[in-house]
């Protein structure tokens, strides 16, 4: 049983029945899902989530699906870190970070979708799915579709990290590498669905998928002890995860299960690919696509559909969207890394550059909480740091070598020695 | 002039199941309104009052996105591909 009453036109409000449909039949918007929030008003309460199972289901009541979940049983659910050495370089008092980079099975913050979206799938007798990937969504549908047993087609542009590309064919899905860039493969995507009647996830089935990103700003606000950041910055690459972030924390305020305070979210883009960036600092909702050109390949997204909505939900919560550079993104994985202990990939490295930015204009108050979304691990994209990092020295099994190379140059001298 | 013009689903079933059709055109504009006039029910789904295309309705030139080119006034010519494609994304 579920809370759900249907499905609704985004654009002009046309209602639909819970099917895989993904657009709307009389303007081509994308179709959301309608909860009865009346009756969760009355049944969910902060104990209620806090008795479910430590992952993404624990916020069910919220997820639209019928029966039991059929996967992501161990997803979500990750640790929310305070980042006590980055308030020290940047002056800041409250910095936290939300680490999917650690999401249970495949590293990223496309557990939650896909769990959704799976267990949604097997509910309308789906066999077969599928998804165009920058490579993190290719690795999770990989996955849970050969845990829970169904066949999967990945599509993927051809040229991505080897992390990503191994990250799905390990598992054993049909895997196909197109000729061109990620808005290629999501167009064609687009006909595969249209043509085959699979559960293309981030297509037919996508009002079910975005509704699992919500569970990052549930937890974000339930780890935080019930109470929403002042500032939260999240990374923007197709558009799902902002305006479902601040969609999330709309129904918790809504639901009573948070107090209503200010809540800003911040848009990060790479500069090589940063369509939603550069609509919200022109003032308009209008996107303009982009080819990209950047190292951040799982944010390179040039025409992202739903970035209409991010620039909704930056404007609506007085937020603000800014971009980096490919070295910008490279020195905050470093900085990540060095302060916090935390590998994340381009797109991690994007919003923490950003982050630092948007402090340093004094858009983010120094002295209010800051969370900042991590989504990905930089295993996955070893390419983006590879070359850049210090060797390290190589020497043989002997003492006085390691004395001589290691100690004496690399070692600085101990005071009063 | 013959452009041929793939119909996204939601479209079909105004076209008796027809993924393809063959229209008239100098430009994506013309060729669009074109379809519209025979085919009724597609203007309000393609189009605003203003003229300018759905939101939501991406439309490709030989699998070029128009908006990289003039928009509506993308100039066509014999033998190309015109697509209409829900907007989506993800990844």
């Amino acid at each position: 049983m579920s809370f759900v009453n249907g499905l609704k036109c985004r654009e002009c409000g046309q209602a639909y029945d819970v099917q895989p449909l993904h657009v709307c039949e009389m303007c081509f918007g994308p179709l959301e899902v309608v909860y009865d929030y009346d009756g969760l008003r009355r049944t969910l309460t902060r104990e209620r989530i806090e008795a479910g199972p430590p992952s993404l289901w624990r916020y069910r009541d919220l997820l639209p699906i019928e029966g039991e979940p059929v996967t992501g049983l161990v997803s979500g659910w990750t640790p929310l870190r305070r980042a006590p050495r980055l308030e020290r370089e940047w002056g800041c008092s409250e910095l936290w970070i939300k680490d999917d980079s650690v999401n249970c099975p495949t590293l990223s913050y496309k557990e939650r979708v896909v769990s959704v979206a799976i267990s949604k799938a097997v509910e309308f007798g789906f066999k077969t799915v599928g998804c165009a990937s920058t490579g993190n969504l290719g690795n999770s549908v990989s996955a849970h579709a050969a845990a829970v047993g169904l066949e999967a087609y990945v599509m993927i542009p051809h040229d991505l990290e080897q992390g990503k590309v191994l990250g799905s064919q390990i598992f054993g899905p049909n895997l196909v590498r197109i000729r061109g860039n990620y808005d290629d493969v999501n167009r064609l995507c687009a006909e595969i669905a249209d043509k085959y009647g699979w559960a293309i996830v981030n297509v037919n089935l996508r009002p079910f998928y975005t509704e699992g990103a919500k569970t990052f700003g549930f937890e974000v606000a339930e780890q935080l002890g019930w109470r929403l950041p002042r500032h939260m910055v999240v990374p923007t690459a197709g558009g799902t995860i902002l305006p479902k972030v601040w969609k999330a924390f709309q129904e918790l305020t809504q639901l009573g299960l948070v107090d209503e305070t200010p809540c800003s979210i911040y848009s990060a883009q790479a500069a090589g690919c940063n369509p939603v960036v550069t609509a919200v600092h022109a003032g308009t909702d209008i996107i303009k696509p982009q080819k990209p050109n950047t190292i951040a390949k799982s944010i390179a997204i040039g025409n992202p559909a739903d970035g209409y909505y991010v620039v909704q939900a930056v404007s609506e919560s007085g937020g603000w969207a800014e971009s980096a550079s490919d070295e910008e993104i490279v020195a905050a994985i470093k900085q990540l890394a060095r302060c916090e202990g935390i590998f994340t990939e381009p797109a991690g490295g994007t919003t923490v550059a950003v982050t630092k930015k948007l402090i340093e204009q004094g858009r983010i108050n120094k002295d209010e909480s800051v969370v900042i979304s991590i989504t990905g691990n930089g295993l996955k994209t070893q390419e983006a740091v590879l070359g850049k990092l210090d060797e390290g020295v190589i020497i043989d099994a002997k003492l006085r070598e390691f004395d001589e190379v290691v100690v004496k140059q690399r070692v600085p001298e101990p005071a009063g020695t | 002039m013959s452009i041929c013009v793939r119909i996204p689903t939601p479209l079909r079933k105004f076209t008796e199941g027809v993924a393809e059709l063959e229209a008239d055109g100098a430009n994506v504009g013309e060729v669009l309104d074109t379809l519209c006039g025979q085919y009724g029910e597609f203007k309000s789904r393609l189009f605003k009052e203003d003229g300018s295309l759905n939101r939501f309705v991406n439309v490709f030139v030989n699998e070029e996105d128009i908006r990289f080119g003039d928009d509506l006034k993308t100039a066509v010519k014999d033998g190309d591909e015109i697509s209409i494609i829900q907007a989506v994304a993800g990844g």
